[in-house]
């Protein structure tokens, strides 16, 4: 393979591993200063219990985060220097913002939110719980506005092949910016409600009723009942923004090769690049121009538009971006069926968790997972979707590629993999195990936290 | 913008300080993580979790300084930045890898299952290892010009040694600052035992520089220069002095100075770095990229500073409420 390949691979491997961790940190946080809200006004302890639970896997998926973070920092310099050399203006200031208004935010004060509790008083603590959250969103934002506007530039002008902004105020509010990061809020808000799902269900099937474990199983399922259809309603529009910017990402994962009126929507088909055309499709009759333009004859965009007279392909590889798409919708409407359901038979007869039955227990421990599948898998749709375009219309993939011999890229991807999928099964490990342990009864009563005089006395002068 | 001047002068010099600013709080803060974790194979058990909880609370944040440095080398000054980290490829990916090894290693050894600690412990050491001999081999390379030779491989793999003795020295004086009884005094042996490496270190770096450069050699030689310069070696021999007086009189039964080793070395830092920026000073890429030539579009650098002289001394404030809130000597590290 070439030195954009093995780029790309590493690239995408790298930042497929560290959107794993803030998809979990970003709506972790802010669950947890619900629990910990909701410990200051009733005083009970089993939302004390809950935090300190899901503390320990937000400190752990942080970790997880920040040094896969800093890995991708530095590869933009050592594997796609032509990214910021052309782009470099409009990219340095977001990048700048996410480090200054967010990695510090949220870096210096988990210390105080993990370790802090009897340290500080207990609004001290509650705001280090806010900041931290806070920051995460904060850096999920900028991120988000960035990757935006790689695929929606506006707001600058080229000047000598190099990018120069005229309005910051249409770089940060581009025109696909609203609808990714409200998608992606909503991803990691579902990702968490079905992660704390699964992992109460697991806890219950091991025989955990404590009062703990009921509240983050209703928490989660209630949480991931609400959400889920403001995913699906968000995420049509977020498609319908895709059509009006990147038709070709559309028609991709539509599998639609010629532009026409009464599109089928494909359940089932392989795109076939060579021949142009798809083989063993299965298909609802006018469905996808009903959903894309709102009636059965709508017009949708085809793949062969997007290939120049000389035979040059300006659309995204098919293959990858249609069936992407499929796995996210797919997980999307399990979500959905799995949280109403639930939501619904613990409200029936006010059953609680005893209403939901052993099997629905076992579907929600491997479900607690889905929401990786369908983030991973939307950001596949939308990233391999932008190719060849690394920034839409603006600069190729191929230009930005650094010029380091194949085998450095090729080495170092090899650790990096190897490295990654020790992590991760060490990740998932630990939280089963945490999980056990605390179903033996490991969670300790809280010790009251401190007064101000009280912290004084406690920490030696210096 | 008149009374400041040319602002495609200004702005570069003003954002290369604020890199220079963000690498060398890094170089101090995380050096000291980093050196407590290459300190880790001589501490026994009990002692390795003392060592983890005195930098619990803070190596996350330590860790932003490096993303801090090297964005603004990204977005200031993105051609050099390009060229710096191919022509560094290698040292930086080992130094990735051993950043997520300690990063990770932090949480699994208290949350992963007890027979799995040693493991971890394990790691955690290979890492802060990888990180800090990659680190001082870039080091090296940066002050060789990043020229490819058996000349200057050999040279990054020295400077490799040295900067990763300077920061277990550092990080023994954290120790001496933050534990008691055993573990401080078993640091006080190991910050003794780290002196020779800062000073061969600096030695070897200031006596390469000039040599590798005829332009550094001016800058340091010339008349009047080398007497405008002087104070800057004889501070730094004067603070080597002071450093290893005061680990003379640790541990004592008062504790009285235990803070002075680690300011010292915070110190020695300070110098060796200062002499290192003015020898490159105004290239970025070393001999061949100057900092007004790799710079952003002024507009860009503008908007960037604007949000830095409101952001940055925020950030100094809660980092300083972080230390106070974590201050004193170490305690075991509870999530209640």
């Amino acid at each position: 393979m070439d030195t954009l390949m093995l780029s790309r691979i590493q690239f995408g491997a790298n930042i497929s591993f560290h959107i794993l961790f803030p998809t979990i940190t970003i709506a972790l946080g802010w669950v947890l200063l619900f629990f910990k809200l909701r410990f200051n006004a009733t005083g009970n302890v089993r939302w004390m219990d809950a935090y300190r639970f899901w503390v320990k896997v937000f400190a752990l998926s942080f970790a997880m985060g920040v040094v896969s973070g800093i890995t991708m920092s530095f590869q933009f310099g050592t594997n796609w220097p032509g990214f910021m050399e052309t782009v470099g203006n409009i990219a340095g200031p977001l990048l700048a913002y996410e480090i200054m208004t967010a990695f510090f935010l949220e870096a210096v004060f988990l210390g105080i939110m993990l370790f802090g509790f009897s340290r500080v008083p207990s609004w001290l603590h509650t705001l280090a719980t806010f900041l931290v959250a806070f920051g995460t969103t904060m850096s999920a934002f900028w991120i988000i506005v960035l990757n935006s506007w790689m695929h929606t530039p506006q707001g600058f002008e080229m000047r000598e092949g190099v990018a120069f902004a005229t309005s910051w105020f249409d770089i940060i509010f581009n025109p696909s910016m609203p609808y990714r990061f409200i998608h992606m809020m909503l991803a990691s808000g579902l990702t968490v409600a079905f992660l704390i799902a699964g992992f109460s269900a697991f806890r219950w099937l091991l025989g955990d009723r404590s009062q703990g474990v009921r509240v983050t199983l209703k928490t989660g399922v209630f949480m991931g009942a609400m959400l889920i259809p403001v995913q699906i309603f968000m995420g049509d529009l977020h498609g319908l923004n895709t059509l009006e910017y990147q038709p070709q990402k559309v028609a991709a994962m539509e599998g639609n090769w010629e532009t026409q009126s009464n599109v089928p929507l494909l359940l089932f088909a392989i795109p076939d690049e060579e021949a142009r055309t798809n083989h063993f499709e299965v298909g609802i009759p006018n469905m996808a121009s009903v959903i894309l333009k709102h009636k059965a004859d709508g017009v949708v965009p085809g793949l062969n538009d997007f290939v120049t007279e000389d035979g040059e392909v300006l659309h995204p590889p098919v293959a990858p971006v249609f069936w992407s798409f499929r796995i996210m919708v797919g997980t999307g409407f399990a979500m959905l069926f799995l949280s109403w359901a639930g939501a619904f038979l613990m409200l029936r007869k006010r059953r609680g968790p005893e209403g939901i039955p052993t099997f629905m227990y076992y579907a929600m421990v491997p479900m607690a997972f889905s929401g990786w599948v369908a983030t991973l898998a939307g950001w596949y749709t939308t990233e391999i979707g932008r190719q060849p375009w690394l920034v839409q219309g603006v600069l190729t993939t191929k230009q930005a590629v650094a010029d380091v011999p194949a085998p450095f890229v090729g080495t170092t991807l090899g650790a990096y993999l190897a490295i990654y999928a020790l992590l991760l099964s060490a990740y998932i490990g630990v939280l089963f195990f945490l999980a056990r342990k605390a179903v033996d009864g490991d969670v300790p009563r809280p010790r009251t936290p401190l007064s101000g005089q009280a912290i004084a006395r406690e920490v030696p002068a210096e | 913008m008149e009374m400041f001047g040319d602002p495609a002068q200004w702005l570069p010099f003003t954002f290369a300080g604020l890199m220079g600013v963000s690498i060398l709080v890094y170089v101090v803060l995380d050096g000291f993580d980093l050196g407590v974790g290459v300190l880790f194979p001589f501490a026994t058990d009990g002692e390795k979790d003392m060592m983890v909880a005195s930098i619990g609370p803070f190596w996350d944040a330590n860790e932003t300084w490096l993303v801090l440095a090297i964005g603004l080398l990204l977005v200031a000054f993105p051609t050099a930045h390009g060229t710096i980290l191919t022509a560094l490829y290698l040292p930086v990916a080992i130094m990735l890898i051993g950043l997520i090894l300690r990063g990770v290693a932090f949480e699994f050894r208290v949350k992963a299952p007890t027979p799995h600690k040693a493991t971890w412990n394990w790691l955690f050491f290979i890492g802060s290892l990888m990180t800090s001999l990659s680190q001082g081999f870039m080091l090296g390379k940066y002050v060789m010009g990043l020229e490819s030779t058996l000349g200057t491989w050999a040279f990054a793999m020295i400077t490799a040694v040295f900067l990763t003795v300077a920061y277990s020295m550092i990080g023994a004086c954290w120790l001496i600052l933050k534990t008691e009884e055993q573990l401080q005094f078993k640091a006080v042996t190991w910050a003794k035992g780290g002196i020779w490496g800062l000073v061969l270190g600096l030695g070897a770096v200031s006596l390469a520089t000039p040599l590798v450069s005829p332009r550094i050699f001016d800058k340091w030689f010339a008349v009047p220069e080398i007497f405008i310069l002087a104070p800057l070696p004889i501070l730094s021999g004067i603070m080597v002095l002071l450093l290893w007086r005061s680990l003379r009189r640790l541990p004592n039964p008062t504790d009285a100075g235990a803070k002075s080793p680690f300011a010292y070395a915070i110190a020695l830092f300070i110098l060796a770095f200062g002499g290192l920026a003015y020898s490159f000073y105004p290239y970025v890429v070393p001999e061949k990229l100057t900092i007004y030539e790799a710079a952003s579009a002024p507009e860009s650098l503008m908007i960037i500073l604007v949000g830095a002289i409101v952001v940055i001394p925020m950030i100094g404030g809660y980092t300083a409420l972080a230390y106070w809130v974590f201050k004193g000597k170490a305690a075991e590290l509870r999530y209640d």
